[in-house]
């Protein structure tokens, strides 16, 4: 992956075990898809029918989970001297570079799956809708410096619209 | 219910005395509930007017009917009852509020613009309603509505003059025409865009389906006519809010006026654009007229009172020339790129329609890019507004080894996106766009604090 690094930016990457937190989220989607086809196909009395719908939704499972470790190990974010830059995606691959400056707030969000591994997310917002600098998966000690980091940065930096 | 005593206790000037018991104070025009009742109550009443013409009697839905029209209006007189405002202490206060009292504060300093609207009805009865864009937040916009027409325009300059420090008669400061619109030529050009085409196409084949089998015609129209009437409304709406748009220059920013049956007059704050849009859609090529929109900042937000914002994508020019065009966008931008670099042709591979209209021209101080599928779009943004930039890389590009450099404003409509560059071009957008944006932003912060206070 050759992002443009000349100057030998460090990418910071969320905890790898963002992984479980999305392997856990596809479970909790996965398992109740696959108990309803087992159940279906019990009840309809077509057992072959129930058991390739059930296999069918663990090949999807597999090939979305290694998708999700993919980008999960996509995902970075480095903290320049004006600005953070965060990359991100496997299909489409993006790159973000947010001045400090334009930072309206930061804001730290765990759900439920974040919270039972530990991590949590932090959100730079802009006034612009569409910047994305979303961090994922980052421990929660480590989501709290950033958060406070940026914020200061942000003070010092400021520049309104 | 017992009416609460005015002004409540929290409110009430301390020690204010007895000789003057206004205080100040001032109410709205006495007929803003007829105003307010407005479009709801004219339909009920014609509601009612037809139905007692063509039954005589049978009148007890004509009964709620009118009930209901008496209820709006009672509602609207009540809420004239506890309004009031006043211009105090270099803040403008309106009270209002029968069960949940408010008691708003605007401070003159931060007006930044003030803005008059009459709707159709108001305009009849000589009405005008005030706006207030405050400095700052975006939902906060204070309304008096309704103000007599010349009440408003009065008020409208002095607080103006109040907001800048001057006297308070100050008159308002001479304006410099940009830019008028030509009713014939709006009328034109509205016959061939968009839902104008649908509506003469739905005209063209039921006339000539009521030529071949007259029994299917009527049909035909019953069954399109919500699809046809929202079109007619949308080509309506912006006839009547386009109609003799003008677009002048004044030291507090750019006045638009404009309006058929509902009019405003409305000004957009130096430094509020985000960005520019020039439009060239297919059915005007011919003819080399052109339209510009802007996006001013500020978020959506809900209720009625933020109309404006949620036309924030407004036109500044509904159609021009392309010589009209330029020039205004001359006097707005100044100091656009002059020259504008293609993609390489691989592009065409990722985007075959796009291809012939992308390109994009960088000048230190705004970015210009080109796309649109069959008509042509150019943005303009200045980099001074840029909020974030972003890179990035769908699978195809990547094969071909192409990334589009997305700027990102705080306007909602309009942003710049050099699509589809070179893999390396977009890497060096990345690396200078930042510091170039940054140098931008120095400079703009430097002329307006200049241009500020000598006025």
């Amino acid at each position: 992956m050759s992002y443009p690094s000349s100057t030998g930016p460090v990418w910071s990457t969320p905890s790898p075990r963002l992984h479980s937190v999305r392997r856990a989220q596809l479970a909790a989607g996965a398992v109740p898809a696959l108990l309803l086809a087992v159940a279906v196909g019990a009840a309809a009395g077509a057992v072959t029918v129930g058991a390739m719908a059930a296999a069918g939704v663990l090949i999807g499972a597999g090939c979305l989970d290694v998708l999700l470790g993919r980008r999960v190990r996509a995902w970075g974010f480095t903290e320049r001297h004006q600005d953070l830059m965060v990359r991100r995606g496997v299909m489409v691959r993006r790159l973000s570079v947010i001045p400090y400056g334009r930072m309206q707030y930061v804001d730290v969000t765990a759900g439920p799956f974040e919270r039972a591994f530990g991590l949590a997310s932090v959100r730079m917002h802009t006034a612009a809708a569409a910047s994305d600098a979303r961090i994922p998966g980052l421990p929660q000690s480590e989501a709290t410096r950033l958060r406070d980091h940026l914020s200061a940065l942000g003070e010092s930096q400021a520049t309104g619209l | 219910m017992s009416l609460p005593a005015w002004p409540p206790p929290a409110l009430r000037e301390p020690a204010s005395g007895h000789a003057d018991l206004s205080g100040g104070w001032e109410r709205l025009h006495p007929l803003s509930a007829v105003v307010r009742a407005g479009r709801g109550a004219l339909a009920l009443l014609l509601v009612i007017l037809v139905s007692s013409l063509n039954r005589n009697g049978n009148g007890t839905e004509d009964l709620i009917r009118l009930g209901l029209v008496i209820v709006v209006l009672i509602v609207g007189f009540v809420s004239w009852v506890v309004t009031r405002w006043r211009i105090a202490g270099g803040v403008l206060q309106i009270d209002t509020g029968l069960v949940r009292r408010q008691s708003l504060r605007y401070p003159l300093t931060q007006i930044q613009a003030v803005d008059i609207l009459r709707p159709g009805l108001a305009r009849v009865l000589g009405m005008a309603e005030l706006r207030l864009r405050m400095a700052g937040g975006s939902g906060s916009s204070g309304r008096l509505a309704y103000l007599s027409g010349p009440a408003a325009e009065q008020l409208r300059a002095r607080l103006l003059a109040m907001a800048h420090g001057l006297d308070e008669r100050e008159p308002a400061p001479p304006e410099r025409p940009l830019y008028q619109v030509d009713p014939r030529r709006l009328v034109a050009s509205l016959l061939i865009s968009g839902p104008a085409v649908i509506i003469e196409l739905a005209v063209v084949a039921v006339l000539v389906i009521a030529v071949i089998k007259p029994g299917l015609a009527g049909a035909l129209l019953a069954s399109s006519a919500t699809a046809l009437i929202g079109a007619l409304s949308a080509v309506w709406q912006r006839f009547n809010g386009e109609y003799r748009l003008m677009v002048a220059e004044a030291p507090d920013g750019l006045r638009v006026r404009a309006g058929l049956v509902e009019t405003s007059s409305e000004t957009i704050p130096r430094g509020r654009v985000q960005a520019l849009r020039l439009v060239q859609p297919v059915t005007w090529r011919p003819f080399g007229w052109c339209r510009i929109e802007v996006d001013l900042a500020g978020r959506a937000t809900s209720g009625r009172q933020n109309r404006a914002a949620k036309r924030a994508g407004r036109a500044l020019v509904p159609v021009g020339t392309r010589a009209e065009a330029e020039a205004l966008i001359g006097q707005i931008m100044p100091g656009g790129p002059t020259e504008r670099s293609k993609p390489p042709g691989r592009a065409r591979w990722k985007a075959p329609l796009r291809f012939a209209h992308l390109s994009y021209g960088l000048s230190d101080r705004y970015i210009v890019t080109t796309s649109g599928r069959l008509r042509l779009v150019t943005d303009w943004v200045p980099l001074a507004k840029v909020q974030s930039i972003r890179r990035s890389e769908g699978p195809l590009q990547r094969r071909l080894g192409l990334a589009s450099v997305h700027l990102d404003t705080a306007g909602r409509m309009i942003f710049a996106v050099a699509r589809d560059r070179e893999r390396p071009e977009a890497d060096g957008l990345l690396r200078t766009l930042p510091d170039a944006c940054r140098a931008a932003r120095a400079a703009e912060t430097g002329i307006g604090s200049g241009h500020r206070t000598p006025r």
